[in-house]
């Protein structure tokens, strides 16, 4: 076992390098950051003494390295806006976040393993297509247009819920006022993830009910609710755990356009303000940030299957 | 696919009546975007009347903020959208087969180098990707075709590959092999045309993945730049609260187009699954 995870670890290296490096070439696709960090007044003695002071006269690979270096002591650079550093600004804005990713991921499953479930159970029934295409139709909404209709609905024609920010306004923000505001973004990432969940949850379910021991649970006559409830979806959890872990960069991005219709305060927001003011280091920070959690979310996975399925080989 | 084999594809697919049916919508949607300068009554980028005036007669589905005939723009807003998720789909599922029969067939290092690579694309978020490549290059209906297309690969590749994989152990690609074929034939006459089925019900659900991806970006500003519409630009004014609240006419239509495009894709798809798949005989 211990053996297997280390080897997962091993793997995940190059691939970690790799990232980095597709980082790199992206920032410095993106153009000389002295362009962008000072006008177009400059001369060119001074830029070129710039370069000089941030060692952007070195070869490339030479900067890499160098900013590979930093980035292991966790400096992820300088805004050009802020001018503050990006690991600061990713921790103050990674809670709501986290929060609103989980709490959506949550929904997704509450949502979707039910469903699935009802609809493998009910396979070529009216009941199941009526399912199998309302999920369908759930992952074919824009996520915007879904945000722009709640909104509509519950904000401007009952008043019910607020439809930016995390807390009122004026307040300090309490666990209620914080919910209010949680609920629309958590519905709209909730939903579409459930889309495409209900399809995968009921095909899961569907190859383990034709299974030898689903047949023997049945003859056995523990009745419905237990051959299902027990047997059939203690199994079906197994791809559901590599569902979850396949969805991370999926929820991460759906994050991103959500937190921006709802002026959710997270990390969404602040990559969505960085890419219109072209701010490359904040940009590129998250996105290594986001790559590398993915990375862990992968292994995590990959780990978590082994410990849960005992045919699995090292 | 052999002619022998068409039929019972067409009749398995028949079965799902609701795909016969979307199959039915997305031919006629597709048919008003490509004939669109035909049935458009009036051009899209040109004032026509009076600003943001509700459905009349004479625009069905009212003005925007200049006076253009929404109608007019949402044909031409699917065109572009239609050409961006057609053009997108076909450049990464090119990428994506290509890659994915490489790595499969040859294995080796080629393997490993191809399969990490695709393992580093895919661990950033798709999204953030599309997004950092749209605020490095100028937007446009184009860098977005490109941008897609370059970005959404990962999937076809690593189902490719998995594909030639499982065929490379089939009896007639060792035949072949022991006959001494050209690598060339085996790859392309050989593992390709097996592969084409499940290539093909992913590709929908690429077209149907960057179709949503394009309203996105065009909503945000970072994709189709006004006064070409696209049907996420189309959108993009309802951010505004009065447009949001008293002028529907402005946003529905453009979104519940959307809806309409992608569901329609997603259930042929679906239902192309089905019956392509060989192991499905008479249920």
């Amino acid at each position: 076992m211990l053996k297997y995870i280390l080897k997962k670890l091993l793997l995940a290296i190059p691939v970690l390098l790799g990232i980095t490096i597709i980082d790199f070439i992206l920032m410095n696709l993106a153009g000389s950051p002295i362009d962008m960090m000072t006008g177009p007044k400059m001369t060119e003695s001074v830029k070129a003494m710039r370069a000089a002071e941030w060692g952007l006269d070195q070869p490339l690979w030479r900067q890499y390295i160098g900013w590979l270096g930093e980035i292991l002591q966790g400096n992820l650079g300088y805004s050009y806006k802020t001018f503050q550093p990006v690991s600061g600004m990713i921790v103050s804005h990674i809670a709501p976040t986290l929060l609103l990713m989980g709490s959506s991921l949550l929904l997704g499953l509450v949502i979707a393993v039910p469903a699935g479930v009802y609809s493998a159970v009910h396979r070529y029934k009216k009941r199941d297509y009526a399912m199998v295409t309302t999920s369908f139709v759930f992952s074919s909404v824009p996520s915007f247009f879904m945000a722009l209709l709640l909104i509509y609905l519950l904000t401007v024609k009952l008043g019910l819920l607020p439809s930016s920010g995390m807390i009122t306004p004026g307040t300090q923000g309490s666990a209620a006022d914080v919910l209010r505001h949680l609920i629309m973004p958590m519905l709209v990432l909730g939903v579409s993830m459930a889309g495409s969940n209900i399809r995968y949850v009921r095909s899961s379910v569907l190859e383990i009910l034709e299974m030898d021991y689903l047949r023997t649970a049945r003859a056995k006559g523990i009745g419905r609710f237990l051959t299902i409830n027990k047997h059939a979806l203690r199994n079906a959890l197994l791809p559901i755990v590599t569902m979850i872990g396949m969805q991370i960069p999926m929820l991460f991005g759906g994050a991103v356009i959500i937190e921006q219709v709802f002026s959710w305060p997270g990390l969404g927001l602040i990559t969505m303000s960085a890419i219109m003011n072209r701010d490359f280091p904040v940009i590129m920070g998250v996105c290594l940030l986001s790559a590398v959690v993915v990375l862990i979310a992968n292994l995590l996975t990959d780990i978590a299957y082994a410990l849960v399925d005992p045919t699995i080989k090292y | 696919m052999q002619s022998s084999g068409f039929m019972p594809v067409v009749r398995r697919f028949c079965r799902h009546r609701l795909a016969v049916v979307s199959l039915f919508v997305l031919l006629i949607l597709i048919f008003m975007a490509v004939a669109a300068p035909l049935i458009a009554p009036f051009a899209p980028t040109k004032p026509t009347g009076a600003f943001s005036k509700g459905p009349t007669l004479k625009n069905i589905l009212g003005t925007d903020q200049v006076g253009r005939d929404v109608f007019s723009r949402l044909l031409y807003a699917m065109r572009s959208s239609l050409l961006v998720g057609f053009m997108a789909t076909v450049i990464s599922s090119a990428i994506g087969v290509v890659l994915g029969l490489v790595s499969g067939y040859f294995g080796g290092w080629i393997d490993k180098v191809i399969m990490s690579f695709t393992d580093m694309v895919m661990s950033f978020p798709y999204i953030l990707l599309v997004l950092v490549a749209a605020a490095i290059f100028e937007p446009g209906l184009w860098s977005i075709i490109l941008i897609l297309g370059f970005v959404d690969w990962p999937g076809m590749a690593r189902l490719v590959r998995g594909n030639v994989l499982s065929l490379r152990e089939t009896n007639f690609v060792k035949s072949d092999r022991a006959a001494g074929m050209p690598r060339r034939y085996i790859l392309f006459s050989e593992i390709l045309p097996n592969t084409i089925a499940p290539v093909l019900v992913n590709a929908t659900s690429i077209f149907a993945i960057s179709i949503l991806d394009e309203a996105a970006l065009s909503y945000l500003g970072m994709g189709v730049q006004p006064p070409t519409p696209s049907l996420g630009n189309m959108l993009g004014g309802a951010e505004s609260l009065t447009i949001l609240t008293t002028k529907p006419w402005l946003w529905l239509p453009a979104g519940v187009t959307i809806i309409v495009l992608v569901t329609c894709i997603n259930l042929v798809g679906d239902a192309l699954r089905d019956a392509l798949d060989p192991r499905n005989t008479l249920r």
